[in-house]
């Protein structure tokens, strides 16, 4: 029987379960997990996970056949007055790409994640914290679905507040651990601090959207979907909705990370590798590119808006690339990497090439879970090498007495490509497709945004060519670093590989970043000619502005060729020719880093990332912890508690009751009943004067008694 | 006849004696003696109404007062020798005691 519209429309009904199944399986290990083992755990959380996925593809049948989509309503949540915010699930190509995405490389990274987190859990010791990972895991999937799923901007937020904090609580994963014992716990609150200054953006966004906007929706009331926001927005005044793109930018640049709200990407490598590659790589940050891609409709009215989403993009893609360059720690540099692709993406659907910023997101998800993935094998396996030289006698002799070794270092690593080949071969491929060697992943869609750009805005192709160059040239760097040379540290002397359910979804991804980019092939633009359908849909500003007929640019293909092999090239030169030279001095002699020398204070500069976070502490952090003690301690406790409370309060409270117990109480009331009290006292003393004890008084009162009496009938009856 | 007025004359200056004498005198007995003039002051007027009206029922009823008065110093004198063993004086005014 065909697949055709008719049988598969069925399909759209199961989009709530892309949020339920990762629900039911957190809720499945939330209650049970204790007594399951950890392979079951594991293996609920990948099985809901996958199930997400498959609702997924299911829900990408379904739009085959009928490629407008659908909006699923699920149920009405908040009703008041003119606001109406429902629950409903809008199923078109963007929101489906979103989801196969976080599906399927979700999916990937759970089940390396099983393996990862079962070493990461023995080495950090503490083994039943597995159970609580997979949870948050879920949980993130959850969340993450319910952001790419939701038809309206509120139902967004929701999920955008909920990867927010599973973000959070994922960073956080090992709160005892990291610099001085809360270092974890300070990364993971610095990423939602510096998240919630982006939410505000968002909110005043909204608010902004509910004033204008309301008066001029259907009957009135505003539901926020994107569809009205899209139907009303132009009839709405142009610097209205410039403040709108604007604040939702803003909103973009603390979830994407760009500048100048990047700064908690990096300190949120103190997560576990899995975390770092899905959230920090794959899903949340792409969050806001796909926020910009949804608001088209907004952003298509205030060219403003629009230079200025594409300048902070291209900014951060250029500044990230540069502080990458000079970073010794494996996850630092993928995290400036990912800042700076990020701001590729966001250049891009700033420039109102949607669909070339789309689909670098999908590539990039593949490379850069990819790579992080790889980074966590690297890593682990030096962990495996340091666990070796730990418990041999003889190799402890060899490493030197230092400090604290830090195995994801670069320089403690080094000649890898022997002993982690399946590592090493994916962790080429993906670096590689991150600087853009064609026929990998990576160049498709780098390629799309520069010819994008070349058409749309002249200024942004040198900036991204640039930060391309620097991109090739610090993945150049770190492969060399890691898996040339010779081994810089007896751990890395016995490192070894990880075990098949971590290499298996690294191959998996290798595979698709090798084919990935076949999807948006020149010719045949699969990919544009599936997103278009949302992003015309129903907006007739729109139509035909990004209709398919896009030339392949022969000369943007080629130049950025050249630059990629150039940086490599350059890369090899410095990493693998010169540090020749230096490897026969002792490690306190040799510079650790052959760029060190070249570019001198340069160097110190990328490598402290600016001191951007330095500053950041001394004027925004510092004088706000100012205020808060000040509040504290002086309005709170010395105002508030100590003279207001106790003295004014208090005292003021305990005149009054004593006034009330000791005047009226004992004064007045007490003063009544005692002089009743009294008064009798008083009539029964005179009173007792009649009793003398004296007969003879007693014989002449009922004498005279009797006179009266006698006397009183006389005269009655007489 | 001597009138009336004359009996009744006499019966009411023995009373009022009789009165005098239970309100004045201190000595017990004294005041019994005058609780006894009062009443044999009642029984002449009985006697003497009983005597113009005609009517015996008022010399029967002097039988009743006498037996009363009988019966009453009976008690009143076994009072008096009660109060004498504890006060050793029949002074009614030393008998103060229920003094409130």
């Amino acid at each position: 029987m065909a697949l055709n519209a008719a049988n598969t429309g069925g399909f759209f009904y199961l989009v709530p379960f892309v949020v339920f199944f990762p629900v039911i399986g957190l809720l499945i290990n939330m209650i049970l997990g204790g007594k399951m083992g950890e392979k079951a755990v594991g293996a609920v959380a990948c099985l809901a996970s996958g199930l997400s996925f498959m609702v997924a593809v299911l829900l990408g049948v379904a739009l085959i056949g009928r490629p407008e989509g659908l909006t699923v309503p699920y149920l009405d949540w908040i009703s008041i007055g003119n606001l109406q915010l429902n629950w409903a699930f809008q199923v078109d190509t963007l929101s489906v790409t979103m989801m196969l995405v976080v599906g399927g490389v979700g999916t990937l990274i759970h089940i390396y994640a099983v393996g990862y987190m079962h070493d990461d859990v023995r080495h950090n010791g503490d083994p039943k914290r597995f159970r609580r990972f997979f949870v948050y895991f879920n949980l993130f999937i959850a969340a993450m679905m319910v952001l790419v799923s939701a038809n309206n901007y509120i139902m967004l937020f929701v999920g955008w507040e909920g990867v927010g904090l599973c973000s959070y609580l994922l960073i956080g994963f090992w709160y005892e651990k990291g610099k001085d014992g809360i270092g974890n716990s300070l990364a993971g609150k610095k990423a939602f601090i510096t998240n919630r200054i982006g939410d505000f953006g968002f909110l005043i966004a909204s608010f902004l959207m509910f004033k204008y906007f309301q008066p001029l929706a259907a009957k009135g009331i505003f539901t926020y979907t994107f569809d009205s926001v899209a139907r009303i927005a132009p009839q709405v005044a142009p610097a209205v909705i410039l403040a709108i793109t604007l604040f939702l930018l803003l909103g973009v640049t603390g979830k994407s990370a760009q500048l100048p709200l990047y700064v908690w990407l990096p300190d949120a490598m103190a997560g576990p590798t899995p975390v770092s590659a899905l959230i920090h790589a794959a899903t949340m940050v792409t969050a806001g590119v796909y926020l910009i891609a949804r608001s088209h409709a907004l952003y298509s009215l205030v060219p403003t808006a629009q230079n200025w989403v594409s300048m902070v993009g291209a900014v951060t893609a250029l500044f990230a690339a540069t502080i990458a360059l000079a970073q010794f720690d494996i996850k630092k540099v993928l995290a400036y990497s990912t800042i700076s692709q990020l701001g590729f993406m966001v250049a891009a659907v700033g420039m109102g090439a949607y669909v070339a910023g789309m689909f670098h997101l999908v590539m990039h998800a593949f490379f850069k879970a990819l790579l992080f993935l790889s980074a966590g094998s690297v890593i682990q396996g030096i962990e495996r090498g340091e666990h070796h030289v730990e418990h041999d006698p003889n190799l402890r002799k060899r490493m030197k007495n230092e400090t604290h070794f830090d195995p994801q270092d670069m320089r403690n690593m080094g000649g890898l490509r022997h002993k982690m080949k399946t590592t090493f071969w994916v962790y080429i491929i993906g670096a590689l497709a991150l600087a853009g060697i064609v026929p990998l992943a990576g160049f498709w869609s780098k390629d799309e945004i520069l010819t994008k750009a070349s058409e749309l805005n002249p200024t942004i192709v040198w900036i991204l060519i640039a930060a391309a160059f620097l991109t090739s040239f610090y993945m150049g760097r770190q492969v060399f670093m890691v898996f040339f040379g010779k081994s810089r540290s007896e751990p890395a002397t016995h490192a070894n590989e990880s075990p098949a359910i971590m290499t298996i979804p690294l191959i998996i991804l290798a595979l698709l970043s090798v084919t990935g980019g076949f999807i948006n092939f020149p010719i045949f633009h699969t990919f544009t000619t599936w997103l278009e359908h949302t992003f015309t849909a129903g907006v007739e500003s729109l139509a035909g502005r990004e209709v398919i007929a896009e030339t392949f640019n022969f000369s943007i293909a080629i130049l950025s060729t050249v630059v990629a092999v150039s940086a490599i090239t350059l890369a090899w030169y410095f990493y693998i020719r010169r540090v020749k030279d230096l490897e026969g001095m002792p490690l306190n002699k040799r510079a650790d880093d052959p760029l060190r020398p070249i570019l001198g204070p340069v160097f110190t500069l990328l490598e402290n990332k600016y001191w951007v976070d330095e500053f950041y502490g001394y004027v925004v952090v510092k004088p706000f912890i100012w205020v808060s003690k000040f509040l504290a301690d002086k309005v709170d406790w010395a105002f508030w508690h100590d003279f207001f409370h106790d003295k004014v309060l208090v005292r003021s409270f305990n005149a009054v009751t004593r006034f009330l117990a000791g005047s009226i109480d004992l004064g007045i009331i007490d003063g009544i009943a005692n002089f009743l009290g009294d008064g009798f006292k008083e009539l029964a003393a005179q009173m007792r004067k009649l009793q003398t004890g004296f007969v003879r008084n007693y014989a002449l009162s009922i004498f005279i008694g009797v006179i009266f009496i006698i006397g009183y009938l006389i005269i009655r009856l007489g | 006849m001597v009138s009336i007025n004359y009996y009744l004359g006499l019966a009411i200056i023995l009373f009022t004696i009789g009165a005098l004498g239970v309100l004045i005198r201190r000595n017990a007995i004294i005041i019994f003696m005058s609780i006894e003039l009062m009443l044999n002051a009642a029984n002449l007027v009985f006697v003497a109404y009983a005597r113009y009206w005609h009517a015996m029922s008022g010399q029967i009823f002097v039988f009743f007062i006498m037996t009363v008065a009988a019966a009453e110093v009976a008690i009143g004198l076994a009072l008096i020798v009660a109060i004498f063993r504890s006060k050793a004086s029949i002074d009614v005014d030393q008998i103060n005691t229920l003094k409130g």
